[in-house]
């Protein structure tokens, strides 16, 4: 089992300057599903640690001198487009984020399971994120109102803002989906960044929608109610999310909404 | 439909689109109730421990012997159709989250090995033991329901020697303490019990773990424990099979009260 808080991953020193170097072995698992005849199967690359290596320059310095075809996403190189988030030694994380010194020499890389896979590590997390996104309808709700692009905003709480900020940062990379037992299983489920939406928009002055048109979007089995508090979602979350307390505040909430 | 607060009544289709909610908070209620009983219920039963006397004394108090002057079975089989009813209802909802197919079934256990996850297994473990308890626990219940006369330091170590069901009771112990603690944890997270202002997530997460893990510990302990004082109040009364404990009377029995 895994240690106590179960969220961050256990830090390396940091070795020093003169330290031999290690040879890390990155076992990526490769399959191209518009090629019939790909099968899907893990290779072997390696690679000599440098200094300060993510993930992310350890597969762009694979592409680069060791196999070009190689297939994974990124933009940012930051922690900000979540467009490279992978599974790596069984657990969803970001690529750019994740330094190789704090994982063991052997590891392992695979595309995030629940979604469509695109080739090797690269999988359509835009598309599920839409459907979600469409489904839950993840938008300010200003019933009857002209949107006037001119007019100033309503002043909002600053308190309130940041709340609601702190949720707004969820990059939709995918990690709390792949990372959830139940979405796993049951591929209806919306998921922590579905639930963490509608906890944020739930916050929002400017949405007026009720509890009650909120429990329509997620009061059922394939949204809060089907969450099982396994909490992985919460452990893995790049940019920490307190996605166990709004997913509780919503259970909440929900439940008051529908008794 | 969006951001209506008419008072219009409220459709067919919404009340049913009501029942997810009632349900989760149906089987939520029923499994805090049911791991509550749970806790109590080791206390009295170990109350063997501080002597038969002691024993005898809750399972009559139980029976409103005090009160009526008499036992009053009927108390306690009501007392067990109430459990064996938050049981059943526990159980039904908790089919819902139980994998539905091999596929679901497969892609957990998949999932559990690669993300080596506490909460993610014990959730697995919490299906298994739930599971078992379908079976152990309702023997227990049914003959509970049907003979609430047979509770007593005598009786209760007659059942768990000579009637043999000291194994039942030993894989019921773990499975039940098990369930309970992990299912009273997961609870409290899920309600974000014990949470304050949501600040300290994690640190009220680590000792919700703690608390668990120490209770699911100090239950089994007096279970076991508990346990092992039945069996051999049961094997010195084997002889005597079937025959009542009367306080003070025990020295003609062989038995030490």
């Amino acid at each position: 089992m895994s240690s106590v808080t179960d969220s961050a991953p256990p830090k390396a020193a940091i070795p020093p300057a003169d330290a031999p170097k290690r040879m890390l072995h990155f076992h990526v698992l490769r399959h191209d599903p518009q090629d019939p005849v790909s099968i899907p199967h893990f290779e072997v690359f390696e690679l000599e640690e440098a200094p300060g290596m993510t993930l992310f320059i350890a597969l762009n310095e694979i592409r680069e001198k060791l196999d070009p075809s190689l297939a994974f996403d990124f933009v940012c190189r930051a922690g900000i487009c979540g467009s490279c988030g992978m599974v790596v030694n069984g657990r969803p994380g970001l690529a750019c984020r994740t330094l190789t010194q704090d994982l063991p020499a052997e590891i392992s890389l695979a595309p995030l399971p629940a979604f469509e896979l695109i080739a090797d590590l690269s999988v359509n997390t835009g598309k599920w994120m839409r459907g979600m996104s469409e489904r839950l309808e993840t938008w300010v709700h200003s019933l009857g109102q002209e949107v006037d692009l001119a007019r100033i905003e309503e002043r909002m709480d600053p308190e309130l803002a940041d709340r609601i900020y702190e949720l707004d940062r969820c990059i939709e990379c995918g990690c709390c989906v792949a990372a959830c037992g139940t979405a796993r299983m049951r591929e209806d489920f919306v998921g922590a960044v579905g639930l963490n939406k509608i906890a944020r928009f739930a916050l929002d002055p400017r949405d007026q929608r009720t509890d009650q048109d909120f429990y329509e979007l997620v009061g059922n089995d394939d949204g809060v109610f089907g969450c099982m508090t396994l909490l992985g979602c919460h452990d893995v979350c790049p940019k920490q999310l307190p996605l166990q307390t709004q997913i509780a505040f919503l259970r909440r909430k929900m439940v008051k909404a529908g008794l | 439909m969006k951001g209506s607060t008419t008072n219009a009544p409220v459709s067919a289709a919404r009340r049913l689109r009501r029942w997810p909610a009632r349900l989760d908070f149906l089987q939520s209620a029923t499994g805090l109730a049911l791991g509550l009983f749970m806790w109590v219920h080791m206390f009295f039963v170990a109350t063997i421990l501080l002597g038969k006397d002691v024993m005898w004394t809750v399972a009559r108090m139980f029976e409103g012997y005090f009160i009526f002057g008499r036992p009053v079975y009927g108390l306690v089989s009501a007392l067990v159709a109430t459990i064996a009813t938050l049981f059943v209802v526990h159980a039904a909802l908790a089919l819902r989250k139980f994998p539905a197919n091999y596929r679901q079934y497969r892609t957990y256990r998949d999932h559990i090995k690669e993300m080596k996850h506490e909460d993610t297994t014990l959730w697995y473990w919490q299906v298994v033991t739930g599971f078992a308890l379908f079976f152990l626990a309702s023997v227990h219940l049914y003959i509970m329901l049907t003979r609430p006369d047979r509770i007593g330091p005598f009786e209760s170590a007659d059942r768990v020697w000579s009637d043999l069901m000291w194994p039942l009771y030993l894989v019921l112990l773990f499975a039940v303490e098990f369930h309970g603690g992990v299912g009273l944890y997961r609870l409290a997270l899920k309600w974000g019990w014990f949470a304050g202002d949501g600040h300290d997530a994690a640190g009220t997460r680590r000792k919700l773990r703690f608390f668990k893990w120490a209770l699911t510990g100090f239950f089994l302990v007096l279970g076991l424990l508990t346990l092992a004082a039945y069996m051999k109040i049961g094997i010195d009364h084997a002889p005597f099979y079937g025959q009542h404990y009367v306080p003070g009377a025990a020295a003609t029995t062989g038995v030490t009260p």
